[in-house]
């Protein structure tokens, strides 16, 4: 059913691009607010903080919205191990998309930081206090950002490999701005 | 939609290279954002490392006021600061503290008489679900207008060389009156002595929105009894953990928190210059120290006593200071929670 559309459906592409926004200025707020003690530092940890959880609800709405709608399939002529670490690729970007602001909001509530929102909201703690456990998800935090990065660049590279250089349709499956996502008709 | 036959090859050569300045680019304003090009950026890791002493960190201890003791108690609210700020800690009512009296040093083992600082670490919590830590020490000012000349200071000390003091003094004429404080201000035998002062500005945020700016006190009720740091020595090196721990245990122990509100022009960017005597005091409150307790299994070990950690209806300010002082206890935190496995519990794993 879902597997013919030739591209990602409007709601898909949407928070495809909504979710690239945030999760760039995410990554650039948390290396560059860890590394300054200037009173920017308090105003990026709280931005830091409100991108997180929205972050995290966009990125369950977009799993439900994946499984619901699937992905278009990609081209038949794409060689196995490419299509291999498509797949792998889009589980570590999802896995980290969801698990980066658990393991973040985890990490103060095991540091028994209050977890105050801009604005006010006041969330609740997810985990006990705990210094060990503190310091394994500090560190899981600060590496898979380093991993996020890293995947995103490949994710870039990868989708410019398939506009310039393959002419395949996998690129403007995402980046195409045609609000027609109809299904295709079979080849 | 597959497009038969192959691009010519020298445009998939400029795709190759183009792909690769995209990719290099980003990773570049990445590692520029993370401070990788700019080695002279103060950065927490740095401040942290300031404090390390010659003979190798104390695992898993503060890296400064390493040495302390915790406390438990209340927080009683008269309501009289409710004019000032909104937050719920200033409405009439009692609300649990927690907190820490500590020595400004990096060596949990420094013997009291060696360390002319003394400071309390202090958390109150308010049904609301909200927060107020403060970290003060006895000092009336503090020594150095901005962060990074609190770490020039620190490098400057830690050196050998003597005239490394005397070039940075120079360079930072307000650290004189700093000194003098220091040389003169009596000791005392006992934290319950000690006014601890929040020497950083805040803004109180009152119900009609309207900001203050502040600075507050906790003054003790015990009077204090001066001594020279050579009878303190006398009494041993911890003698002020021993002392408090008996004090609190035949009677609690208590301090009455003062705010001074600035008047208008008054420096709130500058935490070395004290306010005119004449600014008006609100008597807010009353802490009341019920119970010391070890830091090794004690319920401040664990608490990073970030200023930051505010109440709404406190702010910051454009004091520098908190946000340098958040930035660098995050970090000690994270260094320290990372080395609990060497931290000397009193019973090996009797703490999570």
């Amino acid at each position: 059913m879902s597997g013919l559309r030739r591209r990602f459906t409007v709601p898909q592409r949407l928070l495809h691009w909504l979710m690239a926004i945030c999760i760039l200025a995410m990554l650039f707020i948390g290396v560059g607010m860890v590394s300054t003690v200037t009173p920017k530092y308090l105003a990026l940890v709280s931005i830091h903080k409100l991108l997180g959880i929205a972050i995290l609800a966009l990125a369950l709405l977009r799993l439900a919205v994946r499984l619901a709608y699937g992905a278009p399939p990609l081209p038949i002529d794409l060689p196995e191990p490419m299509r291999l670490a498509a797949r792998l690729s889009h589980y570590a970007l999802y896995s980290l998309m969801i698990g980066m602001p658990l393991i973040g909001w985890g990490m103060l509530s095991a540091a028994a930081y209050p977890v105050v929102l801009a604005g006010g909201a006041h969330l609740p703690a997810i985990l006990p206090p705990s210094d060990r456990l503190h310091a394994l998800l500090w560190d899981a935090h600060v590496y898979l950002a380093f991993v996020f990065f890293a995947l995103i660049l490949l994710h870039v590279a990868a989708a410019l490999f398939h506009a310039l250089i393959r002419h395949d349709g996998v690129f403007e499956a995402m980046a195409s701005v045609s609000t027609d996502d109809r299904v295709a008709p079979s080849e | 939609m597959p497009q038969p036959g192959r691009p010519p090859m020298r445009s998939v050569l400029g795709s190759f290279v183009l792909i690769a300045a995209v990719v290099g680019a980003s990773a570049a304003a990445f590692a520029y954002t993370a401070g990788w090009f700019s080695p002279q950026r103060l950065t927490p890791d740095k401040m942290v490392d300031a404090f390390r002493p010659a003979g190798g960190v104390p695992l898993g201890h503060r890296k400064n006021h390493a040495k302390g003791i915790c406390f438990t108690g209340i927080f009683e609210a008269n309501g009289a600061g409710s004019a000032l700020s909104r937050a719920q800690v200033f409405t009439r009512g009692q609300y649990p503290a927690v907190g820490r009296f500590n020595l400004a040093t990096n060596d949990p083992n420094a013997p009291d008489a060696t360390v002319r600082v003394r400071g309390m670490g202090l958390r109150i919590a308010t049904p609301d679900g909200q927060e107020w830590r403060t970290a003060m020490i006895d000092a009336p000012f503090f020594a150095v207008s901005t962060p990074q000349a609190f770490y020039d200071l620190l490098l400057a000390s830690a050196r050998k060389d003597p005239t490394a003091m005397k070039t940075f003094a120079a360079a930072h004429p307000e650290i004189a009156a700093f000194g003098a404080w220091a040389k003169s201000a009596p000791w005392t035998g006992s934290y319950a002595e000690a006014r601890f002062n929040s020497l950083d500005s805040f803004i109180f945020v009152d119900n009609s929105g309207a900001a203050h700016a502040v600075r507050w006190s906790l003054l003790p009720a015990a009077p204090p009894v001066p001594i020279s740091p050579d009878e303190l020595a006398k009494r041993g090196p911890d003698f002020l953990a021993q002392e408090i721990t008996e004090r609190v245990h035949k009677a609690p122990q208590h301090w009455t928190m003062v705010v001074t509100v600035a008047n208008a022009g008054d420096p709130t960017a500058d935490p070395t210059k004290a306010w005119p005597e004449d600014r008006r005091t609100v008597a807010v409150g009353t802490l009341t120290v019920q119970q010391i307790e070890p830091e090794p299994d004690g319920p401040c070990r664990d608490i990073n006593f970030d200023p930051t950690v505010l109440p709404r209806g406190i702010r910051t300010s454009d004091d520098p200071f908190p946000a340098a002082r958040s930035a660098t206890y995050a970090k000690s935190y994270d260094r320290r929670t990372a080395e609990a496995a060497d931290y000397p519990h009193t019973t090996p794993g009797a703490k999570p």
